[in-house]
């Protein structure tokens, strides 16, 4: 039974609202970093999986529950652990020798002794030679080195990363993985456990022994699971892609109970089901959604979302939120993993330019509650303009700021497109468009079709 | 590397012109309020030692004409501003750690550094002066003590300010990592917050140090009839030597004060410079690489790098070493204790402090109050008067400087040839501090029968239209060749470009120069209004006139009334017109997205 290094018990994370209200990031999730594997934590962005790896390190403590260090509490030990940053986190003024030999200097390691342990695992990663460069001499990969360098001289005991790879070109990320693989395979260094924080789906079942994937809105896990592929893994072999296509079922059906894994071990008892929640708006943009659906007629109507991520060359954080939109608008639906268009959705795609935006609008006020409540705002008001702030707060309640605002600009954008409201982005107010033809179908002013009101001719 | 980054650097933003940043603050008025009335407290202790100790009469203080006699006066000069600098530095450094790690501190010390900065430190000049020389009988180190106390309060907040805006900015990866290797705040000061607030630190010495030579020669000069706080140094070599008319000392101090501004600029602020590149944070290689023989020399150097060797490197190994031991021992009692960290003196201590501070400055405004009370109405008239008379000028001098630097900045701008010629002859028009001039500048307006009234705005333009042009050459420069070209391709008539694509493109700039400026030109009215040279006294109608008029006649009253007003005009106009004009330029008038 390998022992647990780290181990979350009901860890959550929210902040609290002065209205009582409280957002929250992270649902009450228990998670063990076991010893001897590599755990990689998948998620979209706002799953809050980097938030998970700062509470598990001790960066950062938790609004509720406990995380335990060998079975101590992590507030009270100094964890051996070591963080290796997406953004690489190298000080620009140091050399890549002083920027290794800083954790040392950090300890109390005497001059001599920091030097000869620098040289040593800048050795091992490759990088004999540079130490006197300066970050901004290296490339991104070699910087990322550097920052594998740092985490490992320190000799930790488990070694978090957070989206390592994510700031690099495709090659040299592939290059990196590997080498990662085999440091951690030839146990060229004494750590224990590897814990990887990605959104990557293929880098995950690359590299993982364990993934454990994060729902958003609040981040809970959704499950978690051993893979027992063998190394080297094939990204084209059959039981890769199932584990992938699994994993794509998994995000693209929120609110359910996860689907049975394709084959092999059990996996953990997933989360309950959630309570219904306030609805949020897709991050993507009407091109986005109208190349989707294009791309889904080219492909006779319905694919595997796994393999259209393929085709576009798109990660999670792509793909998801343009998926997500166009079943919010009734353009698609999601089953099992697999995206199929609806008729409204073919015919949108089909039509040209004027008719697009028509359907688009009645699509969108039909089904998007925040479009629907700045439009009728919009109505209510004698002159026709109401504040962006009303919403702002609005908003505010139920999601973090990052989210809030991330959700008004595309909620001005689909707006916009729509020609539902304008926005004045001096006065930062909502305003009646105004209209430039008619179309003979609608008349002036957008037309709020309240779907529990009785239609009326 | 451009050096229209000294005043604009605009790749890192505002945060280099400290003076002119716009802040978001919580509870703005109140804030203002609890500011106000500790400023009034400490004016008001000023004053009232002046009071206390007014009287003793001071001797005439000689300055000798001769050249011999100018290494030692430059000397002294230098002396002065390096002192200052010094404990501005170490003050700016604290006060800036101090609002960025303190939550409880932090609203009100930005509140109280933002004021504070916009304080023309000239106004102050008569009033410190005066308690400064009452408060050490033996004068001359009364007055020492009293420039240097003003260089200092003139010079620290922008420092402060900038240390604190790049602590509050550094990226949380970098904060992240520092904490996951387990810094000492020692090492994170020396590997992370002193490199990456450098380069706002080098620059904003700059413009400390440049500021401070205007106010040092302005009270190098400083006397009345009868009282005189002159201090022997450039500035009291320049107007004595007005005063006489001797046109050869009056060149000789010129041509000095001119080399020792350049020999700063390239021995000290140059290589600064250049070595702070090293703290760049964007992960590129420069293009452009300029040297200095003097970081050259100090990098390169083999004596340096031995000493080192033998001396700082071995005693900084032993104190990481004993703060890493500090800390072992400090985890391994919470492990065994896992009690609260704060003892209860030092929860207390704070509380206690600021009650105390409380009923001081409540003690010190009552009293502030009842030393304005005499104030009749006619003199509050008369104030205001004045300070309606300043406003006017102040404003006048910032439109005739706008109204000729911005076509030749723009013409300047749009020439980079001509823009690298122009560039080291502003960078020294600047630095040359304009209250230097003023005496040699009075006696020939004077001679051609001009006066004051000329005069102050002469000096005010002097003073700060520098800054306004190399701004508006950096905007200039900076406008996007497309833009300009769709101006050339769509035929615009002249006024069209103008209106649509160059004064919308120079606008941020314009206003950031216009704001330094406006705070020089009302820093410099103290001492444009009001100026003796050759036993006459020389005014004109304003508040700084009255604040020295007040001062020759000890009204202490009327000192204190002035004083303030101009602090709240300057505070005011801040507010209400520059902020606003800046958050423009900020969203609208920005170039990227």
């Amino acid at each position: 039974m390998p022992q647990t290094i780290i181990r979350a018990e009901r860890v959550e994370k929210y902040y609290a609202q002065p209205s009582e209200n409280r957002i929250q990031v992270i649902a009450p999730t228990d998670l063990s970093v076991c010893e001897g594997e590599i755990l990689a934590l998948l998620g979209p962005s706002g799953s809050g999986k980097s938030t998970l790896l700062r509470m598990l390190t001790g960066l950062s403590a938790p609004s509720a529950g406990q995380v335990f260090w060998h079975d101590k509490p992590i507030a009270m030990c100094e964890p051996n652990v070591s963080i290796v940053f997406q953004s690489f986190a190298l000080f620009p003024w140091l050399t890549v020798l002083e920027n290794v030999e800083a954790p040392l200097k950090a300890r109390g390691m005497n001059d001599a002794e920091q030097r000869t342990r620098g040289l040593k695992i800048l050795d091992a990663v490759g990088l004999d030679g540079f130490q006197t460069a300066y970050p901004k001499e290296l490339s991104g990969g070699m910087r990322q080195r550097v920052g594998f360098a740092r985490a490992l001289v320190v000799e930790p005991e488990v070694l978090f990363m957070d989206e390592p790879f994510s700031a690099l070109d495709v090659l040299t990320a592939e290059n990196l993985r590997s080498e990662l693989l085999e440091l951690w395979q030839k146990k060229t260094m004494p750590t224990k456990a590897i814990f990887l924080v990605t959104h990557n789906i293929e880098e995950a079942v690359l590299l993982a022994d364990r993934i454990v994937v994060l729902g958003r809105n609040p981040g809970v896990v959704r499950t978690d699971f051993k893979v027992a592929l063998a190394h080297p893994r094939d990204r084209k072999s059959e039981p890769f892609t199932q584990l992938v296509d699994y994993i794509y079922k998994v995000l693209t059906q929120p609110g359910e109970r996860p689907p049975a894994l394709p084959s092999g071990p059990v996996n953990r008892p997933a989360a309950e089901a959630r309570p219904a929640h306030y609805q949020e708006l897709p991050h993507a943009r009407p091109g986005g959604i109208a190349g989707l659906l294009e791309l889904l007629i080219d492909h006779q109507g319905k694919d595997d979302i796994y393999r259209l991520a393929d085709d576009l060359a798109f990660e999670i954080d792509d793909l998801l939120p343009i998926v997500d939109a166009a079943q919010l608008l009734g353009f698609a639906t999601v089953n099992e993993g697999d995206a199929e268009i609806t008729p409204a959705g073919a015919a949108y795609a089909n039509s040209e330019i004027l008719r697009q935006k028509e359907l688009f609008r009645k699509a969108a006020v039909d089904n998007v509650l925040l479009l629907r409540q700045i439009v009728r705002a919009i109505d209510a008001k004698s002159d026709g303009s109401v504040p962006e702030e009303f919403f702002h707060d609005l908003l505010d309640e139920q999601f973090t700021e990052e989210v809030t605002l991330r959700q008004l600009e595309t909620a001005i954008s689909w707006g916009r497109y729509a020609e539902l409201f304008d926005f004045d982005a001096s006065r930062h107010r909502f305003i009646r468009p105004e209209r430039l033809h008619s179309d003979g179908i609608e008349e002036t002013g957008p037309q709020v079709e309240d779907p529990d009101a009785e239609t009326e001719e | 590397m451009n050096p229209l980054h000294r005043v604009v650097n605009y790749e890192r933003g505002p945060d280099t012109l400290a003076s002119s940043r716009v802040l978001r603050r919580t509870w703005p008025v109140v804030m203002d309020l609890c500011v106000g009335a500790i400023g009034l407290a400490i004016f008001y202790a000023i004053v009232r030692i002046g009071m206390l100790w007014a009287g003793p009469a001071s001797e005439q203080m000689v300055v000798s004409l001769s050249p011999r006699a100018l290494p030692l006066y430059a000397f002294y000069s230098i002396v002065r501003i390096f002192m200052a600098y010094v404990l501005s530095l170490v003050f700016a450094v604290s006060y800036g750690y101090l609002a960025a790690y303190n939550t409880h501190a932090e609203s009100f010390m930005i509140a109280a550094l933002d004021i504070l900065q916009s304080i023309p430190v000239l106004s102050f000049l008569p009033p410190v002066m005066l308690a400064m020389v009452a408060l050490f009988p033996t004068r001359h180190f009364g007055v020492e003590l009293g420039a240097i106390l003003l260089l200092f309060t003139g010079a620290v907040w922008n420092m402060a300010f900038s240390f604190y805006s790049s602590l509050k900015s550094i990226p949380r990866e970098l904060r992240e990592a520092a904490e996951i290797n387990r810094f000492s705040p020692l090492q994170r000061l020396v590997q992370l917050e002193l490199p990456y607030a450098a380069i706002g630190l080098v620059w904003n010495s700059v413009m400390s140090v440049a500021g401070a030579w205007f106010t040092l020669m302005a009270c190098e000069m400083f006397h009345f009839g009868s009282k005189d706080f002159r201090l022997p140094g450039l500035g009291s070599y320049l107007q004595t030597a007005a005063d006489q008319n001797d046109g050869r000392a009056i060149a000789w101090g010129l041509v000095s004060m001119i080399a020792i501004i350049v020999a700063i600029d390239q021995v000290i602020w140059r290589p600064l410079i250049l070595w702070s590149d090293k703290f760049k944070f964007e992960q590129v290689e420069s293009s452009k690489r300029m040297s200095s023989p003097i970081l050259h020399l100090l990098t390169n150097s083999k004596a340096l790098a031995a000493i080192a060797r033998r001396t700082t490197e071995p005693f900084n190994e032993a104190i990481y070493i004993k703060l890493a031991r500090w800390r072992k021992q400090h985890i391994a009692q919470l492990a065994t204790h896992p009690e609260t960290h704060t003892s209860s003196a030092g929860r207390v201590l704070p509380w206690v402090l600021a009650l105390a501070g409380c009923i001081a400055t409540l003690y010190a405004a009552e009293h502030a109050i009842a030393l304005v009370r005499p104030v009749t109405r006619v003199q509050y008239l008369e104030l205001l008067r004045g300070a309606a008379a300043t406003f006017l000028r102040v404003n006048l001098s910032l439109v005739l400087a706008a109204a000729w630097t911005i076509p030749v900045g723009v013409a300047i701008g749009s020439r980079p040839r001509l823009a690298r010629l122009a560039q080291p002859l502003a960078q020294i028009a600047a630095s040359v501090p304009a209250t230097a001039l003023f005496p040699v500048l009075l006696l020939a307006l004077i001679k051609l029968g001009g006066g004051m009234g000329l005069g102050s705005i002469a000096l005010m333009l002097l003073g700060t239209q520098w800054y306004i042009l190399f701004n508006v050459i950096a905007g200039a420069m900076a406008i996007p060749t497309d833009l300009k070209e769709v101006a050339t391709i769509f035929r615009f008539s002249r006024i069209e470009r103008w209106k649509t694509v160059i004064l919308p493109g120079i606008f941020p700039f314009l206003i950031t120069g216009m704001v330094t400026a406006s705070g020089g030109a009302w820093n410099a009215s103290i001492f444009a209004e009001y100026f003796t040279l050759k036993g006459r006294t020389l005014t004109t109608l304003g508040l700084g006139e009255q604040i020295n008029a007040a001062t020759a006649n000890g009204e202490f009253p009327i000192i204190l009334l002035g004083t303030i007003l101009i602090s709240l005009m300057v505070v005011t106009t801040n507010r209400l017109l520059w902020r606003r004009l800046y958050r423009l330029a900020e969203t609208r008038y920005k170039l990227e997205g």
